[in-house]
C-alpha cells in the first residue's frame, strides 16, 4: 500500500508527556484538551498540555491524597481538583489573587460525585450519582454559589464542550439520556430521549456502557452517536453507528445510521464533519459523511462508507526529545493500540506512549479511491482544506490521460457553481441588508463566510482553465466544449461570467481560425456585451473582417460607449456616418468639429468635406446665432483650406434679423 | 400572362467551341476582366452567365415574359416583357444551381479528373434532370439574391444547453465530425463552414424538411414508437438513412456531401435526424460506412435527449414570445438581410412549401425591392431609397454598413416624414440591439 494510499493521518506535532506509570497519573481534559501528567499527587510537580500552547504549565501543589479529577477552567483561571468523592478542591491562576486553595462540598447528601464539568471560566457542574449541582465560583471570596440543581439517579455522564451539552444516563438499564444545556449562568433541560437497545435485555441491569456513546458536533449540529453491537434488523450482522440529532429545541431524533459491516472493538472520531469509526480488529478505519446521499427509508438514512476501510497512515515515534542530534532511527508507532483512548472529536490518546494526537484527513489520496465524480465533488465541497484538491481534480479530468466526458464535467462545473451562487446570494443579501441600513454591529447581520468550497471564476481561469487551454496535445473541439460547459453552468446557476473567460473562448477559437463559430456565439449574446470584448473584436478585424459590425453592435448595445463608436466609425473614414450616430442620439451639440473636419479632410472627397463644414457652420449659427468658428475650436486650417477650395463666396453668411 | 422557361446548356473547355456564346464570354472579359457581364438581353430571352470554376462555364437562358395581345384584325400578337426580369435575381439562380450541384456532387474539375467528360455529363445530367424541376422561376424573387438564412431567435441559456447537447454528442458519437442544429427549419447552429451551411440550408429547408411534413401532416409515419418496449420513449427518427431500424435488412445509405471544397474538401455522409421541430444534422467522414448498429446507437443516444430538448426550446421560446409582446405588435411587412451572417427574416414571405413559395404582397412591390437592391449594390456607401409605388404603397429601403431593409408601408395619405417616422418606429422595435444607422 503506498503513501498516497492512506486518507487518514495523526497529526506530525503530538502533545508529548510523561507517561502513565505508577507515580505519574495521566489525565485528559476534553473541554480545554489538556494532558494533566500528575507526579505523586502533586507533591512532585504537574505539568499540563494542550495542543495549541507548546509552552507547558508546570506547577505542584500539596500531596492531599489520590486525585481522581484535574481540570482548569476555561482561559486557565481556576484549577479544580476531586480527591475524594464528596469534595472538589479549588485554587486560583489568576495573577495576584489567592493561592489558597478551598473546597465545595455536593450539596446532596449521600451523594458520590461521578465528576466535575467547567462550563465557562468561572462556572462548574456536579454530577453525582444523585443529580447534577451548578455552581459559580466566586474566586476572590474563595466560595461557590450553588446556581441550580436536578435530582434524578444517575448511571453515568458525558460532557460536549462545544455543545454545552451534559448527558446523563438515567433508569436501571441506563438507555434513557437526559441532556442538559449551559449557558451564560443558566442550566436548562432538554427533553430526555431513549436510545434503542439492540435487543431485548434478559437481565434488568445497566445495558447502555458509555463507551458507545459519544457527542460531536456535525455540520453545525449535535448528535449523539451510539455505536450499537448488533443491528435490530436481523438480516444485516454488522455493528452499526446511530446518529440522535439533539436540537437546543424539540426532541431529539433518530436520523442517521452507518452502516460498519463488520462485528468487534470500535472507536469513533469527528473529523471535518466526518464520523471516522475505527475498528481494532482489522486496524483499519472508514468514514461516513452524512451529507452525502444515502438510502432514506421514510425516517433515517442509511450510509456506507465512503471509502474502502484503510489503515491510519504509519507513523514514526522520534526516539528522543529535542536533543539536537538523534542517532536513533525513528520507532514506528503501534496504531490501533489497545491503550489508545479516543476523545471527541478529534483526539486519539496513548497513555503508555505519552503522545497526544489529532486525527486528520488527506485529501489528495481519495481523489484516486472515489471514482464517481460527482460523488467525489460532494464530498470534497464538505470539507475545510478542499480548495486545492478540487482544482487538481478539475485540472486532472481535463487532462489527455485522464479525461472525463462531458457530462461528467458539466456535474462537477454544476456542484461548483451551486456552491459558489450560494456564497454569491448569501453577499448580495449581506450588502443589501448593509444598504437597508441594518448595523453592522447587529447579531443578525454577519457577513457570509467565504469558505474554501467556494471556487470562483478567477480560481477556476488562474487554477484550472488558462492551463489547459495552453496545451498543445488537446482538441480543440474539447477545449471549446469544456469552456462553454463551464459557461452554460455559470449562466444556468444566474452567475455574471466574466470577460476574462470570454477572452479565453474568443482566444482559443481565434488560434484555429473559427471565426464562423465565434460569430454565431456572439450572435447568440453567448459572449456577454463588454468593452473589453468590443475592443478585442476590433482588433480581429483584418483576419475576419465582420468583426468590426459585431464589436459596433455590443457597443451600441452597452449605449456607454458612444465616443467609441465615433471613434470607430471616423477610424473607418465613414464621417458622414458617425455624425448621423451622434445626432440621431442627440449629442451633436457638443462635439469637436476639429475631430470631424480632420477626418473629413483625410478622405480626400472634397464634397464630404463640404457636407461637414457646412453641418457645423449650421450649428454656429444654431448655437451662437453666428456661423464662424470660435478660435478655441482651432479650426483655422480647416476654413482656410475650405476657402481655397470653394472660394470666400461659398462661407455661409451670419444671417441678420 | 407570363411564361417562364429556362434551359440549360452547359459547357467545359472541350465543348464550348460549338456554342457561339463563346463570343460573349471573351467579350465580357474583355469588358471587365474582374467583374464579368453576367447576362445578355435579347427581345425573347435573358442568358445567364456563370464561370464557377475557371474555365467551366454555365448558361440559364429564361425567356422573356410574354403577353398575347389581339390584333385589329384579329390574329394574337406575342409581346414580349423585355424588362421584367430581374438579372441579379436570375444570376442568383444560377450561382445557386452551381452550389448545390457541388454539395452533392463535388467539383467540376474533381468529376473531370476522376472520370473524364463523361462522368462529369452523367452527373450533370443525374444531377440537373431531377433538380430542375424544383426550381420555381417564377417566384424567385429577392430572397433568392440574398440565400440568407433564418436563424431561431433563442435566449442565451437555452442556447447554451443545446452547444452543450452538441457537444455531448459529438463526444459519444466519435465519428460525427461536423453538427448543424435546427429548430422549426431555422438555423441555430452550424459546425460547418458559413458558405457551405448557406447551401446546407436551401436543401434542407427547401427539400428535404418539405418532402417529410406532408406525411407528417398526413399522420402516417406516426413518430412515436411505442414498439420497441425499454426503450425510452422519444420522437426521434432519420430523415436520411434508414426508415426502420427493427429492420435488420434497413438500408443505412445517407446522401453524400462535399464541403471545403476551396481548401480540404471533405466528403461526409449528410445524417438528418428529428425529433418534434428540432432537426440535427451529423455529418461524418465518407470514408466511414455508417452501420446499422451505428444508426441504433444514435437513435438510442440522440433521441431522447433531442426530444426534451426539443420540448424545452418550443416552452422556452413561448415565454419569450409573451415577454417581449412580440404577438401583439403590429406587423410590418419587410425583409431583411445581414452580409456578415446571411441572416435573413421575411414577414413578407409565407412558409415556404415544396412546391411553391408564396409572398403576400404584389409582384409589382417585390420588382421595385429588386431595383432598389440593385442600386445598393452599386455603392458601397450607406443609403436610404424611398419609393411611392401604386395605390397608397410605400416601399423603403435601407443599407447600413453590411445590412439591408426593405419595408412595404401601405398607409392612406401618409407623407414621406411619416413614413419615415414608421421606418423609424420598425428599426426601434424590431433591430435596436444591432448598430443600424438612422
Amino acid at each position: 500500500m503506498g503513501e498516497e494510499d492512506y486518507y487518514l493521518e495523526l497529526c506530525d506535532r503530538p502533545v508529548h508527556f510523561e507517561k502513565a506509570n505508577p507515580v505519574n497519573c495521566v489525565f485528559f481534559d476534553e473541554a480545554n484538551k489538556q494532558v494533566f501528567a500528575v507526579r505523586s499527587g502533586g507533591a512532585t510537580g504537574v505539568v499540563v498540555k494542550g495542543p495549541d500552547d507548546r509552552n507547558p504549565i508546570s506547577f505542584r501543589m500539596e500531596d492531599k491524597g489520590e486525585v481522581k479529577c484535574i481540570k482548569f477552567s476555561l482561559e486557565n483561571k481556576i484549577l479544580a481538583v476531586q480527591r475524594t468523592s464528596k469534595t472538589v478542591d479549588f485554587s486560583n491562576f489568576i495573577p495576584d489573587s489567592s493561592q489558597l486553595e478551598y473546597t465545595q462540598e455536593c450539596k446532596t447528601k449521600n451523594a458520590n460525585i461521578l465528576g466535575f464539568c467547567w462550563t465557562s471560566s468561572t462556572e462548574i457542574v456536579f454530577i453525582t450519582d444523585q443529580g447534577i449541582e451548578f455552581y459559580q465560583v466566586l474566586p476572590e471570596k474563595r466560595s461557590l454559589k450553588l446556581l441550580k440543581s436536578q435530582n434524578i439517579n444517575v448511571n453515568w455522564y458525558m460532557y460536549c464542550p462545544e455543545g454545552a451539552v451534559i448527558l446523563l444516563s438515567t433508569t436501571v438499564l441506563g438507555n434513557v439520556l437526559q441532556p442538559f444545556y449551559f449557558r451564560a449562568g443558566t442550566m436548562s433541560k432538554l427533553p430526555k430521549f431513549e436510545i434503542e437497545l439492540p435487543a431485548v435485555p434478559k437481565s434488568v441491569k445497566l445495558n447502555l456502557s458509555e463507551r458507545d456513546i459519544a457527542m460531536a458536533t456535525i455540520y453545525g449540529q449535535l448528535y449523539v452517536l451510539f455505536l450499537r453491537h448488533h443491528s435490530r434488523t436481523s438480516n444485516s450482522t454488522g455493528a452499526e453507528v446511530v446518529l440522535y440529532h439533539l436540537p437546543r429545541e424539540g426532541a431529539c431524533k433518530k436520523m442517521h445510521i452507518l452502516k460498519l459491516n463488520r462485528t468487534g472493538k470500535f472507536a469513533l472520531n469527528v473529523v471535518d464533519n466526518l464520523v471516522v469509526v475505527h475498528h481494532q480488529d482489522t486496524e483499519t478505519s472508514v468514514i461516513f459523511d452524512i451529507k452525502l446521499r444515502g438510502e432514506f427509508d421514510g425516517t433515517v438514512t442509511f450510509h456506507h462508507p465512503v471509502l474502502p476501510a484503510r489503515s491510519i497512515q504509519p507513523y514514526q515515534i522520534p526516539m528522543a526529545g529535542p536533543a539536537p542530534v538523534t542517532s536513533q532511527s525513528p520507532v514506528p508507532c503501534k496504531l490501533y493500540s489497545s491503550s489508545w483512548i479516543v476523545f471527541q472529536p478529534d483526539i486519539i490518546i496513548s497513555a503508555s506512549q505519552g503522545y497526544l494526537w489529532n486525527l486528520q484527513v488527506k485529501l489528495q489520496p481519495i481523489v484516486n479511491l472515489l471514482p464517481d465524480k460527482g460523488r467525489l465533488m460532494d464530498f470534497l465541497l464538505q470539507r475545510k482544506e478542499c480548495k486545492m484538491v478540487i482544482l487538481s481534480v478539475c485540472s486532472q479530468m481535463l487532462s489527455e490521460s485522464d479525461r472525463a466526458t462531458l457530462p461528467v464535467i458539466a456535474t462537477v462545473f454544476d456542484k461548483l457553481n451551486h456552491e459558489y451562487k450560494k456564497y454569491l446570494d448569501a453577499e448580495q443579501s449581506y450588502t443589501t441588508a448593509l444598504e437597508a441600513g441594518q448595523s453592522r454591529s447587529s447579531p443578525l447581520l454577519k457577513r457570509p463566510a467565504r469558505t474554501q468550497a467556494v471556487i470562483d471564476q478567477s480560481d477556476m481561469y488562474t487554477h484550472v482553465l488558462s492551463v489547459f487551454t495552453e496545451k498543445k496535445d488537446m482538441s480543440h473541439k474539447f477545449v471549446i466544449a469544456v469552456l462553454m460547459e463551464y459557461i452554460r453552468s455559470l449562466n444556468q446557476f444566474q452567475i455574471t461570467v466574466q470577460h476574462y473567460l470570454h477572452e479565453l473562448v474568443i482566444k482559443t477559437l481565434v488560434q484555429h481560425n473559427l471565426f464562423y463559430m465565434l460569430h454565431q456565439f456572439l450572435q447568440y449574446h453567448v459572449l456577454s456585451d463588454s468593452k473589453p470584448l468590443a475592443c478585442l473584436l476590433l482588433s480581429l478585424e483584418s483576419f475576419y473582417p465582420p468583426a468590426h459590425q459585431l464589436s459596433l453592435d455590443m457597443l451600441k448595445r452597452l449605449s456607454t460607449a458612444n465616443d467609441e463608436i465615433v471613434e470607430v466609425l471616423l477610424s473607418k473614414h465613414q464621417v458622414l456616418a458617425a455624425l448621423r450616430f451622434i445626432r440621431g442620439i442627440g449629442g451633436h451639440d457638443n462635439i469637436s468639429a476639429r475631430k470631424f473636419l480632420d477626418a473629413a479632410k483625410q478622405t480626400e472627397d472634397n464634397m464630404l468635406f463640404y457636407t461637414i463644414f457646412r453641418f457645423f457652420e449650421q450649428r454656429n449659427q444654431r448655437l451662437r446665432g453666428n456661423p464662424n468658428f470660435t478660435p478655441g475650436e482651432h479650426c483655422e486650417e480647416h476654413v482656410a483650406f475650405f476657402k481655397q477650395v470653394f472660394g470666400d463666396q461659398a462661407l455661409m453668411r451670419p444671417t441678420t434679423f | 400572362m407570363c411564361f417562364f422557361r429556362a434551359q440549360w446548356i452547359l459547357t467545359t473547355h472541350t465543348t464550348w467551341r460549338t456554342v457561339p456564346n463563346i463570343f460573349f464570354f471573351n467579350l465580357f472579359r474583355t469588358f471587365s476582366p474582374s467583374k464579368p457581364a453576367k447576362s445578355l438581353h435579347t427581345q425573347k430571352n435573358r442568358q445567364f452567365f456563370n464561370e464557377p470554376e475557371e474555365n467551366f462555364w454555365m448558361v440559364m437562358v429564361v425567356r422573356n415574359p410574354i403577353i398575347e395581345k389581339q390584333s385589329k384584325d384579329g390574329k394574337p400578337i406575342v409581346e414580349y416583357q423585355e424588362e421584367e426580369l430581374l438579372d441579379k435575381v436570375y444570376s442568383s439562380v444560377l450561382q445557386q444551381c452551381y452550389s448545390m450541384y457541388k454539395l452533392f456532387n463535388g467539383t467540376f474539375l474533381r468529376a473531370m479528373e476522376d472520370g473524364g467528360v463523361k462522368l462529369l455529363k452523367e452527373r450533370l445530367e443525374k444531377f440537373f434532370h431531377r433538380y430542375l424541376q424544383t426550381l420555381h422561376l417564377q417566384s424567385c424573387d429577392l430572397l433568392d439574391i440574398f440565400g440568407g438564412i433564418s436563424f431561431f431567435p433563442l435566449d442565451k441559456m437555452t442556447y447554451l444547453k443545446i452547444q452543450s447537447f452538441i457537444n455531448r454528442m459529438e463526444e459519444s458519437l466519435s465519428i460525427v465530425k461536423y453538427t448543424a442544429f435546427l429548430y422549426n427549419d431555422q438555423l441555430i447552429w452550424s459546425g460547418l463552414e458559413q458558405d457551405d451551411m448557406r447551401i446546407l440550408y436551401k436543401y434542407l429547408t427547401t427539400s428535404l424538411f418539405p418532402r417529410h411534413i406532408e406525411p407528417e401532416l398526413a399522420g402516417r409515419d406516426s413518430p412515436i414508437r411505442a414498439e420497441m418496449p425499454g426503450n425510452l420513449q422519444h420522437y426521434g427518427r432519420f430523415l436520411t438513412g434508414p426508415l426502420n431500424l427493427n429492420d435488420p435488412e434497413a438500408k443505412c445509405r445517407f446522401p453524400k456531401i462535399f464541403v471545403n471544397t476551396d481548401d480540404t474538401y471533405e466528403a461526409l455522409h449528410l445524417i438528418v435526424y428529428k425529433a418534434m421541430s428540432a432537426a440535427v444534422c451529423f455529418m461524418i467522414d465518407a470514408s466511414v460506412q455508417p452501420t446499422l448498429d451505428f444508426c441504433r446507437r444514435l437513435d438510442s443516444i440522440v433521441g431522447p435527449q433531442l426530444t426534451v430538448l426539443a420540448s424545452d426550446i418550443c416552452e422556452q421560446f413561448n415565454i419569450n414570445k409573451r415577454m417581449s409582446g412580440s404577438e401583439k405588435e403590429p406587423q410590418f411587412k419587410f425583409i431583411y438581410f445581414n452580409h456578415m451572417n446571411l441572416a435573413e427574416k421575411s414577414t413578407i414571405h409565407m412558409r415556404k412549401t415544396p412546391s411553391v413559395s408564396l409572398t403576400s404582397v404584389h409582384p409589382d412591390l417585390m420588382k421595385i425591392l429588386g431595383d432598389i437592391n440593385s442600386d445598393f449594390t452599386r455603392v458601397d456607401e450607406d443609403e436610404e431609397v424611398i419609393v411611392k409605388a401604386m395605390s397608397d404603397y410605400w416601399v423603403v429601403g435601407k443599407k447600413s454598413d453590411q445590412r439591408e431593409l426593405y419595408v412595404i408601408l401601405n398607409q392612406k395619405n401618409a407623407n414621406l416624414i411619416e413614413v419615415n417616422e414608421e421606418v423609424k418606429k420598425l428599426c426601434a422595435t424590431q433591430f435596436n440591439n444591432i448598430f443600424f444607422l438612422d
